[in-house]
């Protein structure tokens, strides 16, 4: 799961960190009080005006501007709430700004970068940091791989002060800024921990022209399983910033991916999904999206999974592809033939039924008189499907 | 010969009294499998399964009880990782979690634990083990299988399903097959299962079924390179896949780098694996492979 910027920071704040901080609105007429609240409670004349999406690369793309003064602030504000911010992340067709976040501004000496994600290849958290902050991570690793300092921290240790320092060392301080850098080091991998985050990013850490260490922006993924245990932080989820139909998916249990292509389908498992996606693209066609049905492939969930796909307008053929383990085939065939008859299907449907009672299912679909496509084998299933959804 | 589970395993199932480890359980058994003991907390004492299994209030219990030496676990995510590490300090050799959704953060440590007492995890969020013929250690269809000399290693359940039926059409049957599960942190890697294949007799080609995301398919194909004598077929699953975003699995996802379908094939193929570019050819392919 995603969260804002302004949520992220609160979080930091929670654990003791410092950070930039500020208020955030969704309405046009907050826009001045917002402005005037930020400039009096952090005691500034100028701010910063930030774009809340779920997406990195927001200041190349104008959805963060530098506002000298209330008017320019503004002018800023106004510009920024309701844009489509086009960025690196959001693709093409951008995402809509519905939130602003309006924050005190620093002067700055330094920036830097600092983030804690799982080591999938070492099974152990890394730390890293680098002393080119401000830009993407990626090209300081591509182009200056030297200015990257990582820590591995073990798991039943977890982090130790020898590594905070080594972190702190990695970025040239001295003095009080090294002591507060170690410092808050420390309190983002205990954040880190406690939140069960997937990765804590800050981009940029700054060393402000006074001395101190603030962090700048913020980026905090969760891990979906472990959000059981964090109901507060369960809470943060801005559904605005997630497609609906994924959204009603989920609410049946559904994990569902809309894509653009024009070839719905409907498998059980997530790794034979992707493989039913890759072979329609390879028989000529473009999935639409991706869709596993999970373990038990009832009746029900067929239904679900039919109104999600068919509420995409682009989708003109749907496969279903069940290879029956646990699930009996001829339970899923069962299925199909009612969800088929209640919803009065307008696309055409490929069926292929693989596995256990997967004989009885075929002639279950044979006798339904409902018009449904049987295939055998994966190869057949995407060629049919594809050619259905050409019309042939 | 096989590898991981024999006739002779003994299987303690953690979270027995469960529907989802009842039904397994039962199907287990009904395959031939030695399912020993159950362990459910505060149920001790019981018996389960038409009275064919005792019921134990712990690992250490059962298999003090028993002389059990491998467990398949069925508990809840938020219990499952402690499970692991239970068996873990009973003397647990092999262990099979099946449970999908554990979280990151419980795995990593469960991981070390494992590691550092030398049980052999599989899984999470996998469809365990099979040794067509003899043991049955999860939650696969059994009757799919034929008992053959192709070893089949997978990320995905259905996929491994997949695989098996197109080598069984082909003509090919199997030793053994390994769902390895499709987490970010997994107990026993691609690699691993690639080294106990390759020294394995009994087996005279393998399978390997990995999906976007992580590095691990790529590690396995580089140590093939060097170390493998015997024939081996690849399939990537997630071409198509947008970059971003979680493919069900919650290791499924292109993060950068060479965690893409493409990339992985391109480097199966350059470390001299088969690549099948359609899911449907993995069974040709083997068979091809075999006949050379």
């Amino acid at each position: 799961m995603k969260i804002h910027e302004y949520q992220a920071k609160k979080i930091f704040a929670n654990f003791g960190m410092p950070v930039q901080d500020g208020y955030v609105f969704e309405n046009i007429e907050e826009t001045e009080p917002t402005i005037r609240r930020v400039q009096k409670d952090f005691n500034t004349e100028d701010v910063v005006v930030k774009a809340q999406i779920h997406a990195g690369g927001r200041g190349k793309g104008g959805g963060v501007k530098y506002s000298p003064n209330f008017d320019i602030a503004i002018q800023n504000a106004k510009n920024i709430l309701g844009m489509n911010l086009v960025t690196h992340q959001t693709g093409e067709k951008g995402q809509l700004v519905r939130k602003v976040y309006v924050t005190e501004a620093f002067d700055i000496a330094e920036e830097y970068y600092a983030a804690i994600t799982l080591d999938r290849g070492k099974s152990m958290d890394v730390f890293m940091i680098s002393s080119e902050g401000g830009v993407e991570i990626e090209k300081v690793a591509a182009e200056t791989p030297e200015k990257i300092v990582k820590v591995w921290i073990d798991p039943l240790l977890g982090m130790k002060s020898f590594q905070a320092r080594k972190l702190a060392y990695g970025l040239n301080l001295s003095g009080d800024a090294f002591k507060a850098a170690m410092k808050i080091f420390m309190q983002m991998y205990h954040a880190y921990q406690s939140i069960d985050a997937t990765i804590v990013e800050v981009n940029p850490l700054i060393l402000t022209t006074d001395g101190r260490i603030v962090v700048l922006d913020a980026k905090v993924n969760l891990d979906d399983n472990a959000l059981f245990r964090h109901k507060d932080i369960s809470d943060m989820r801005d559904f605005d910033e997630e497609d609906p139909m994924e959204v009603e998916a989920r609410k049946f249990s559904l994990n569902y991916i809309k894509l653009d292509g024009n070839v719905g389908c409907m498998v059980n498992g997530a790794g034979l999904a992707m493989a039913t996606m890759d072979i329609i693209k390879l028989a000529g066609g473009e999935p639409a999206n991706f869709l596993d049905v999970g373990g038990s492939a009832s009746a029900e969930t067929v239904k679900n999974g039919f109104r999600i796909i068919l509420s995409d307008e682009n989708v003109k053929a749907v496969l279903i592809n069940i290879f029956g383990g646990i699930v009996r085939c001829d339970r899923v065939a069962n299925g199909v033939v009612q969800a088929v008859k209640e919803l009065g299907l307008k696309v055409p449907v490929v069926v292929r039924l693989e596995g256990t009672n997967s004989r009885e299912a075929q002639d279950i679909l044979a006798k339904s008189g409902v018009d449904i496509i049987p295939a055998i084998g994966m190869k057949d299933a995407a060629e049919k499907v594809v050619n259905a959804a050409l019309g042939n | 010969m096989s590898i991981l589970v024999n006739k002779d395993s003994k299987i303690i199932v953690q979270g027995i009294t469960g529907s989802e480890g009842q039904f397994h359980a039962g199907q287990m058994l009904e395959y031939g499998t030695q399912v020993v003991a159950g362990v459910t907390p505060g149920k001790g004492g019981q018996q389960t399964l038409d009275n064919r299994v005792p019921v134990f209030n712990s690992v250490e219990e059962a298999v003090e009880q028993t002389g059990a030496d491998t467990s398949i676990i069925f508990v809840p995510p938020p219990f499952a990782a402690e499970a692991v590490i239970e068996a873990s300090y009973a003397g647990i050799k092999v262990v099979v979690c099946i449970t999908e959704g554990v979280p990151v953060h419980d795995m990593v440590k469960v991981k070390k634990v494992v590691d550092q007492n030398g049980t052999r995890l599989i899984g999470p969020n996998c469809p365990g083990i099979i040794t067509v013929d003899e043991c049955k250690l999860g939650i696969m269809p059994g009757f799919i299988c034929k008992k053959g000399n192709i070893g089949v290693i997978s990320k995905s359940g259905t996929l491994t399903y997949e695989a098996i039926a197109q080598l069984v059409n082909v003509g090919l049957g199997q030793t053994t097959a390994i769902g390895i599960g499709g987490d970010p942190i997994i107990g026993t890697t691609m690699k691993d299962c690639i080294e106990l294949f390759e020294a394995d007799p009994d087996t005279k080609g393998i399978v390997v079924i990995g999906e976007i995301g992580g590095q691990m398919e790529i590690e396995a194909a580089r140590w093939a390179k060097d170390n493998v004598s015997k024939p081996m077929v690849g399939f990537i699953a997630g071409q198509t896949a947008p970059p971003g975003r979680r493919m069900g699995h919650a290791g499924a996802i292109v993060s950068g780098g060479d965690d893409t379908a493409e990339a992985k094939m391109r480097i199966l193929g350059e470390c001299g694996i088969a690549v099948a570019e359609s899911v449907a050819d993995i069974g040709n392919l083997m068979k091809a492979a075999m006949e050379k």
